[in-house]
């Protein structure tokens, strides 16, 4: 086990040892914001002075305390609910629709595939009042107590449920297109409809793509706060997101930072296992969208 | 296999049954995206489109008035602003979160032990976003907080960031340096493109590791460059989080001075917000807003394209 690291170690030139510094440098203070999270949310408040690394004393009962102001449950059930209904609907509508593109003859189809890479370039900020307009009128016949979209959940789970990632569909589209004619040849010869074979042979060989959908689907929806923002107004629709703000306001003027510090460690916690887990998706599904930009 | 068709009238009939089944089929299939692309795209961009040359305020009808809405936008003084704020951020931040990300992708390049970590840990903030991210932020940039007591150990006394007015921006692009995880991964990516025979033949030649990144990965790694200038610089026009949570405890619009007032900001407070204007719900000027900056983000694009030829290396082989 040792043997290749040494070896690398001793070719390592003058040159790499400073790249080397440099780069664990970065790192290490990549690192500094999330352990500062971390033990700012430990901390009690005359702690809170001075900038100390370490808590002294680790006041462990903040993450309970701090989860005894607000509706946390509430506000965590909804997200589950709009994240989960959101990655569900966002990976089997997706996939439907690039098993279509990729793997069916049908007339117009390359004309419809060239406005899906069309509304690529529209940038979501475009259409956001745009929709907000619509959806205002758009009827929900009562669904969460509303005449209309707007105060539902609908505008933040139809968009999934109905394939509004033109991105995602492009990712399994490319990636369906590789998967060999033979395999669901041999299936239609056996008798299998479409659906069939989408769902027993090309959804299930698309798993890296499904993972890379899923996982982005997860941290968008997870950590949207634009949409809940401006479609939930009644408390009892929050998301973590606006619950964490309304927490935050409660806590007046000098803000608690310990407790500030827990709730959003707390919130973020989902995504930072899910990342640890995943971290491969993530990359892939990243490298190729190139937004990053923190917006 | 089945039986074999008797005549050929009939086999071509079969095909052409399972041809027509088949477009069924394909129809059937994309129609989700379809029915969504209809309503959340082609409705509210028509409806936006005619609500642009009106007001409306979502109880009463729209009132037609012409391009008033478009003239306006350039007599508005806060838009004017946010456009100003917009373009320092676009001059500031993206030059040099493009910068570091490319050093960053350039060590990790080299293989050393433990970059597998190093990427992970340069990685991880990208994925972390929302309110969560902004105040631990906001919480570290604060007057007394952990970035000022670094910079007293270094003898510096720090500005009070995000209450300063000339300091706001500047806060916002120290942020910025987090999250540049998903530029730091493309660059990658372009820099295992690139020939390592060119590297070895450079070095018989005697250039050292400096003159080799100068002279073979800058322009070898131009289109990555150019392409990540197009996303950070749209990605700077959508700025909305952050300015909003941050600005959202302050009096005046858009923070001090209204030094974090953004395009997406201010729409937003055209639209519901009750700090600006009339007290909000001024949809057909969001919506011009709206049009505006398409058309701003389609001419940047386009811009970009052209002075990319300029400077842009696409292999010659």
């Amino acid at each position: 086990m040792m043997g290749p690291l040494v070896r690398r170690l001793r070719s390592m030139t003058a040159f790499d040892w400073v790249a080397w510094l440099l780069l664990a440098g970065i790192a290490a203070l990549f690192l500094v914001p999330l352990f500062w999270m971390l033990s700012t949310a430990l901390k009690t408040p005359p702690d809170l002075r001075g900038n100390h690394w370490l808590p002294n004393p680790f006041a462990w009962d903040n993450f309970v305390r701090v989860f005894s102001f607000g509706r946390w449950g509430v506000w965590a059930m909804n997200t589950i609910i709009i994240t989960g209904v959101g990655v569900i609907g966002m990976v089997f509508s997706c996939s439907l629709v690039a098993y279509s593109f990729a793997r069916l003859r049908w007339p117009g189809r390359d004309i419809v595939f060239g406005l899906v890479l069309a509304t690529m370039m529209i940038p979501g900020v475009v259409l956001w009042i745009p929709q907000f307009m619509v959806f205002a009128r758009m009827p929900a016949f009562g669904f969460q107590g509303s005449e209309v979209w707007v105060n539902t959940f609908l505008p933040l789970i139809m968009p999934p449920l109905l394939a509004g990632s033109s991105f995602n569909i492009f990712l399994f589209r490319q990636y369906m297109r590789g998967i060999p004619a033979s395999l669901s040849e041999s299936a239609r010869i056996d008798g299998a409809s479409d659906l069939q074979i989408y769902a027993r042979i090309i959804l299930p060989l698309s798993k890296p793509v499904l993972a890379t959908v899923a996982v982005l689907t997860f941290q968008g929806g997870w950590q949207d706060f634009m949409g809940p923002l401006i479609y939930l107004q009644s408390e009892r629709l929050y998301t973590l997101q606006l619950g964490l703000r309304q927490f935050e306001f409660a806590a007046g003027g000098s803000p608690a930072w310990n407790w500030i510090m827990a709730a959003s460690l707390v919130v973020m916690l989902p995504v930072i296992i899910v990342f640890l887990a995943f971290q491969r998706y993530f990359m892939d599904g990243m490298s190729v969208t190139g937004s990053g930009v923190s917006k | 296999m089945h039986s074999v068709p008797a005549t050929r009238r009939e086999a071509r009939r079969r095909v052409s049954n399972l041809r027509r089944r088949e477009a069924l089929t394909g129809w059937l299939f994309a129609s989700p995206w379809i029915i969504g692309f209809l309503l959340f795209t082609v409705g509210p961009m028509l409806f936006s489109m005619y609500t642009s040359f009106t007001r409306y305020n979502m109880l009463s009808a729209p009132q037609w008035i012409g391009a008033g809405n478009y003239v306006k936008a350039f007599q508005d003084r806060f838009f004017l602003v946010s456009l100003e704020n917009t373009g320092w951020m676009v001059l500031v931040q993206v030059p040099l979160t493009i910068g570091l990300a490319l050093l960053v992708a350039v060590l990790l390049d080299r293989n050393l032990p433990g970059s597998g970590v190093f990427r992970t840990i340069v990685f991880l903030p990208t994925v972390l976003g929302g309110v969560a991210a902004i105040f631990l932020w906001r919480w570290i940039l604060a007057p007394n907080g952990l970035l000022n007591s670094g910079l007293e150990g270094l003898g510096i006394r720090g500005p009070s960031w995000f209450s300063s007015a000339s300091w706001t921006k500047p806060g916002l692009v120290v942020m910025s340096l987090w999250f540049i995880g998903v530029n730091v991964i493309i660059f990658l990516a372009g820099l295992r493109g690139i020939d390592r025979t060119l590297y070895d033949a450079a070095e018989i030649d005697g250039a050292g590791p400096l003159a080799r990144v100068w002279y073979i990965t800058l322009p070898l790694l131009s289109p990555t460059t150019f392409f990540l200038t197009v996303t950070s610089v749209i990605g700077v026009f959508q700025i909305f989080t952050t300015a909003f949570v941050i600005t959202s405890t302050s009096d005046t619009v858009g923070g001090p001075k209204h030094s974090m007032l953004f395009y997406v900001l201010y729409l937003y407070k055209r639209a519901f917000g009750q700090d600006v204007g009339p007290g909000g719900f001024e949809m057909g000027y969001a919506a011009a807003l709206a049009w505006i900056l398409f058309v701003i983000i389609l001419l940047i694009t386009g811009l970009q394209l052209l002075l990319a030829r300029r400077w842009v290396h696409y292999g010659s082989s």
